[in-house]
């Protein structure tokens, strides 16, 4: 019999130790999994986490992919300090990508060094549009933001789809459903040759430490925390829950955007139908494996990046389905979520005491 | 341990009766992580008795009933039921060998009806027509009107706790268990609900009566158990000892009248209130209709009246929870009309709030106490700057709440979840009787605070009105307001009465305001320290 | 007139899947617990279905292995939320996640695959009347188990005294418990029906919808079934009207092309989703009645006082 037992103080030895347990518990988990499918555990947990990054290039992808990672996840932990549950996050990198995108294609033949900072800026603003109408609709409506933000970012993929199979489409692409390729001047400078590693992830850095001051220095952070954790004490002082509402949505939604616009301008280079392998989705799990804090998400976004990057070479040297990575993901959440649990309580075996309900 | 009357610790009392007593608890042992929750209890309740169980907050009342009800388990000790040694493993159980209990906080399903309610706490109920049948024979036999199909969130509290004692006189109960039942109740019904305890007991059912009113206790009982820390500390016949004694059996120690100081002449008026009418945001909310009261400097103005009567609709619209827009002078702050303000510019011009709810209302259970010192604090003590927190002077403003107000904690990086009811009551209150307030409106200040802190709690609202602050204490607890208020006002339905010295209001005048009455409460409110009247 | 029954046939199997998932989450949320795992566990009564109906050749294997499979994975869900007092939302989102990996992982070794569909009801002569024969009495089973299962609910909720506890665990688990109810075992019973029926809605897409298994396939249905039982305001009567709208919607946007209407069809494939965003507006905007037939205790985790 297991029982719950609730501590007296958070144990913050468990703050930082619960996630190291998630993650050893997903590759426990990890090689039973291959192990069914009839791999070497061993041999594919190499595979999957140690070939990656055992040089250069493979270390540089680990930040190109950790980069739109981190700058999301920043935005949601914001988010869901303050209770509020963006998940459209996937929707809002797409919009940015496209407003981004949309300077990029009309000043095609531009080689002017303002293209690239105009696409920044029409990034953020595009992604705040996208993530302003969940805002809008919560404060104004009380529709709940999960929902709404989701099914905006169904609106915004056909949106993107419509664009580059229509009006968007390069003239002289050979009817391939993509955008011209962008000039040069709004392409990202790459930080390290040999490698794909732009100046996103400088970016990406700037964003940890701007979040990591406005969470844990700021009394904006503040409010958003007492929002999140008790909001009749936030009514009792005055912080404005629609103004949180606002403010985390605006934010998420920007750096979305930004980290969209990051991809079409940096790896991918112009606007195809799918410019991200579900980034969007993946930063919520990057958000809770890094605590909702900003260095926590840092190295959360690395670790799951890496996580893409084993799915890729699983695929290629093992022949195994580039979903494992999807399958560990989750896995990895759950096993996140569960051992939460160790902060707030201890595991006690045994009935102990003969409490009234097993917990 | 300072022995007081009645007998020693942990004596079983040996009564005259013919047989087995009703229920027998020997011995009964519980713990929880870190609190011994109760402690080898033993005492026994007779057919037709009326057994108080008296105890402060923490003393271990709630533990004992909830494995009388069988919603936990004892960890080592017996029941006896009858004589027999039972096992009650589950409120079904106790229901069906007769035990009957009416929960201190309702156990009552909002959205529901009467009838329905009633059903979920019958442990079978195949035909929803007879259970109608029975519940009107037995509202007429015991004078207790209900509508069965009436929705819980369209009642009274005194109605809503007629539905919890139908439920269990519908089981035909021999022991009947009550937790502390009149706290929500007005002077009058405590009354009648008393008529139907004794017209029971004299039908034989034994009744356990759990509270801290303690005059209550002397009228209505004829044995007495005192808990102190989860042990029996004494037994006693209420009738033959006085209220005080009984307290200071159990609080272990003698009990001191606050101090009320030296008063400055009132000065003038610094919250106003005239003619607020609100309708409330809440799901099952009151609303309040034409309120008007002022509070001036140095007076302490007790707000009286049975909870859920638009008092919290009252606190957050002085609280500036709840903004007024259209109408901004019907709040006026130190001459200045704030209707329209949101709490922080109020705090600006010098009120503080402290609100009923401690976790999760005036303070951030998962937050620090440092942080919570932040919470209302930082534009008044200065401890942001550009935006951001200023960590040292937030650090020993919070020290400072702690030291002056005598909180026990670890620290100021302490969680203010772990803190213990009383304690955090203090640094909350501490927090802001620091903040110097012109306007302090409280609500409900000592509710679920031991005794201790109950009267530092007191003692420093006494020596904040001395120094000039208007008081405004919005409290369910009768005996709070008179040790404490100069003036009363009583709410009932949303609506205020007119405000009358403390000195010439009546335990009964109050009461029936408290009912509604309010007719009574015409008169224009007198001058404080005012002529008779 | 030819094309009105073959529509409307349509329009039933549009709306099943969401009438089935929509059903199972009501009565979880009733119980106050709020499972936004929907599409996760779809997609795995999708891909358990479609796989065990390749292997066995039986859809009604198929089809009960779905719902245990919906039913496990809300295990998961509950044992997280429920024993382990994870957070509702979080979780939820985890089951999608893991639910769409695990569902293409599995999937990747059915695709292309073809099955035979469900078969349909067939009552010589009876089935055979125009218009109405092949409509009410065409269908394959699980269009009817979804209507008696929207009706059984319905009348559990309102008639039974199990629907009558099941509310109340998630009127006030504070209350219900205090009166003896076991809050947990309740709610994992409901959220362990959910998942069933979210494992059916799934099977209904990959055996009959479409019928093949494709990665994503539900596409964002899980989604529109959580929303309609806001729209449902917790109704399980208005749960058909919406479902079918939605069904509607959904079919109306294929033939609006294939009628020549000239609009790309990018903008037609969003009418479900700004639907869904629309409809929740309307009735979100009404916070009186979401507050009334909401269950008070959704989303909030309990923990028994020891």
């Amino acid at each position: 019999m297991i029982r719950l037992e609730p501590r007296r103080h958070h144990s913050q030895k468990m703050v930082y130790l619960s996630p190291l347990l998630a993650i050893v518990l997903t590759l426990i988990s990890g090689a039973i999994i291959f192990a069914f499918m009839g791999k070497d555990p061993i041999e594919a947990l190499y595979t999957f986490f140690i070939m990656p990054i055992n040089n250069a290039y493979g270390i540089g992808e680990l930040f190109v992919k950790g980069t739109p990672l981190v700058i999301i996840a920043i935005g949601l932990a914001m988010g869901f300090r303050a209770n509020v549950w963006n998940i459209g996050a996937e929707g809002q990198l797409t919009m940015g990508a496209i407003f981004g995108g949309a300077l990029a294609l009309a000043f095609y033949d531009s080689t002017s060094v303002f293209l690239l900072p105009g696409m920044f800026v029409m990034a953020a603003i595009g992604g705040a549009f996208w993530g302003a109408i969940p805002a809008w609709l919560r404060t104004r409506f009380n529709a709940n933001e999960i929902l709404t933000s989701l099914m905006l970012t169904y609106v915004a993929t056909l949106f993107l789809s419509y664009l580059v199979y229509g009006p968007w489409r390069n003239p002289e692409g050979f009817n391939f459903p993509e955008s011209r390729a962008f000039p040069n001047a709004a392409l990202l400078p790459i930080i390290y040759d040999g490698t794909r590693v732009h100046l996103g992830a400088v970016f990406a850095l700037l964003i940890v430490a701007g979040g990591w001051v406005l969470l844990t220095k700021s009394v904006v952070g503040f409010q958003l925390r007492v929002v999140g954790q008790a909001p009749q004490a936030a009514r009792h002082v005055g912080f404005r829950q629609k103004r949180m509402v606002w403010f985390t949505l605006l934010l998420s939604g920007g750096l979305s955007g930004l980290a969209g616009m990051f991809e079409v301008a940096g790896p991918i280079g112009q606007l195809q139908p799918s410019i991200s392998p579900g980034y969007g989705f993946t930063a919520i799990i990057v958000a809770f494996l890094g605590r909702l804090h900003p260095i926590g998400i840092l190295f959360a976004g690395l670790v799951i990046s890496l996580t893409y990057l084993g799915g890729e070479l699983a695929q290629i040297s093992l022949g195994l389905p580039s979903a494992v990575t999807g399958l560990f993901q989750g896995i990895l959440l759950f096993f996140l979520l569960g051992c939460d649990v160790l902060t707030k309580y201890r595991i006690r075996f045994g009935s102990a005491s003969k409490s009234g309900e097993p917990a | 341990m300072t022995a007081m009357t009645g007998n020693t610790t942990g004596a079983i009392e040996q009564r005259t009766g013919s047989g087995p007593a009703q229920l027998e608890i020997c011995g009964v042992t519980k713990a929880f992580p870190g609190c011994l929750a109760n402690d080898n209890i033993s005492f026994r309740i007779e057919p037709g008795e009326i057994h108080a169980l008296l105890g402060e907050n923490g003393a271990g009342k709630s533990t004992l009933v909830k494995m009388i009800y069988g919603v936990m388990q004892a960890d080592s000790g017996d029941l006896l039921w009858e004589g027999n040694p039972v096992t009650i493993a589950s409120p079904h159980d106790a229901r069906e060998m007769g035990i009957g209990l009416v929960f201190q906080h309702f156990s009552l399903f909002e959205t529901m009806t009467v009838l329905e309610n009633i059903a979920l706490a019958m442990n079978d109920v195949r035909d929803m027509a007879v259970l109608r049948q029975q519940v009107a024979e037995v509202e007429k036999t015991y004078g207790l009107p209900l509508d069965a199909d009436r929705h819980v969130y369209t009642l009274s509290v005194g109605e809503r706790q007629r539905i919890e004692i139908v439920r269990c006189l519908l089981q035909n109960p021999k022991l009947l268990i009550l937790d502390e039942p009149t706290s929500v109740l007005t002077p009058q019904e405590v009354d009648k609900l008393f008529e139907t305890l004794r017209r029971l007991a004299n039908e034989g059912c034994a009744i356990l009566y759990i509270s801290h009113k303690l005059h209550e206790v002397k009228a209505l009982c004829e044995h007495a158990t005192v808990l102190r820390g989860g042990k029996v500390v004494a037994t006693c016949d209420p009738r033959a000892e006085t209220a005080k004694s009984m307290a200071e059996m159990m609080i272990g120690q003698k009990l001191v009248a606050p101090d009320r100081g030296v008063r400055p002449a009132p000065g003038d008026a610094r919250l106003a209130v005239k003619n607020l009418s609100l309708v409330s945001d809440q799901q099952f909310g009151t609303d309040l209709k034409d309120i008007s009261f002022s509070v001036r400097g140095g007076q302490i103005l007790g707000v009286a009246g049975v909870a859920g009567n638009g008092q919290n609709e009252l606190f957050q619209a002085l609280a500036g929870e709840t903004e007024i827009h259209g109408t901004p002078d019907c709040i006026i702050l130190d001459k200045q009309p704030v209707a329209d303000f949101g709490p922080r510019r109020r705090r600006r011009l010098g009120a503080a709030f402290v609100p009923e709810e401690r976790n999760g209302h005036g303070a951030v259970p998962d937050m620090s106490l440092a942080e919570n010192g932040f919470l209302t604090a930082f534009r008044r003590m200065a401890l942001s700057a550009r935006g951001l927190i200023r960590e040292v002077p937030t650090r020993i403003f919070a020290d400072s709440i702690i030291k002056t107000f005598d909180v026990r904690t670890t620290g100021n990086s302490a969680e203010a979840g772990s803190l213990s009811g009383g304690n955090l009551q203090k640094f909350i209150v501490g927090r802001e009787i620091m903040q110097d307030p012109g306007v302090l409106v409280i609500s409900q200040p000592t509710w679920g605070v031991d005794a201790g802190a109950a009267s530092a709690i007191h003692q420093a609202l006494l020596d904040l009105a001395a120094k000039g602050t208007a008081v405004l204490v919005i409290s369910q607890d009768l005996d709070e307001i008179y040790a404490i208020c100069d003036q009363v006002v009583v709410m009932a339905a949303g609506k205020m009465s007119a405000a009358r010295n403390m000195a010439d209001a009546s335990i009964d005048e109050i009461g029936l305001l408290m009912g509604g009455l309010h007719d009574l409460g015409g008169e224009t409110a007198p001058e404080l320290n005012g002529g008779p009247k | 007139m030819d094309w009105i029954v073959p529509l409307i046939l349509t329009v039933i199997t549009a709306s099943t899947p969401l009438l089935l998932s929509a059903t199972g989450e009501l009565i979880t949320e009733k119980s106050g617990v709020l499972n936004l795992g929907v599409e996760g566990m779809m997609l795995i009564g999708a891909i358990t279905g479609f796989a065990v109906t390749v292997s066995t050749g039986s859809a009604i294997i198929g089809i009960i292995a779905a719902a245990i499979a919906g039913m496990a994975i809300a295990l998961i869900f509950a044992f997280l939320t429920l024993t382990l007092m994870a957070n509702q939302v979080a979780t939820g989102l985890a089951l999608t996640i893991f639910g769409v990996g695990f569902s293409a992982l599995v999937g990747s070794g059915f695709v292309g695959f073809a099955i035979e569909p469900l078969p349909s009801l067939h009552i010589p002569f009876i089935s055979d009347i125009p218009v109405i024969g092949p409509i009410l009495f065409g269908q394959d089973f699980l269009v009817y188990l979804s209507i008696f299962m929207v009706i059984a609910s319905g009348w559990f909720l309102t008639k039974t005294r199990a629907g009558l506890i099941l509310k109340a665990v998630g009127d006030s688990h504070e209350s219900a418990h205090a009166i003896g109810y076991n809050v947990i075992g309740i709610r994992y019973m409901a959220t362990l029906f959910g998942g069933a029926m979210s494992g059916l809605a799934g099977a209904y897409l990959s055996l009959v919808y479409t019928p093949m298994w494709a990665e994503n396939m539900t596409a964002g249905r899980g989604w529109i079934a959580l929303a309609l039982v806001v729209f449902a305001t917790w109704r399980p009567g208005r749960l058909l009207a919406g479902a079918y709208m939605f069904g509607c919607i959904s079919v109306l946007q294929l033939h609006a092309q294939s009628a020549g209407i000239n609009v790309p069809s990018q903008f037609m494939s969003m009418l479900p989703y700004l639907a869904t965003v629309i409809v929740l507006v309307i009735i979100s905007s009404d916070q009186t009645k979401i507050r009334l037939n909401a269950p008070a205790c959704i989303g909030k985790a309990f923990r028994p006082a020891q």
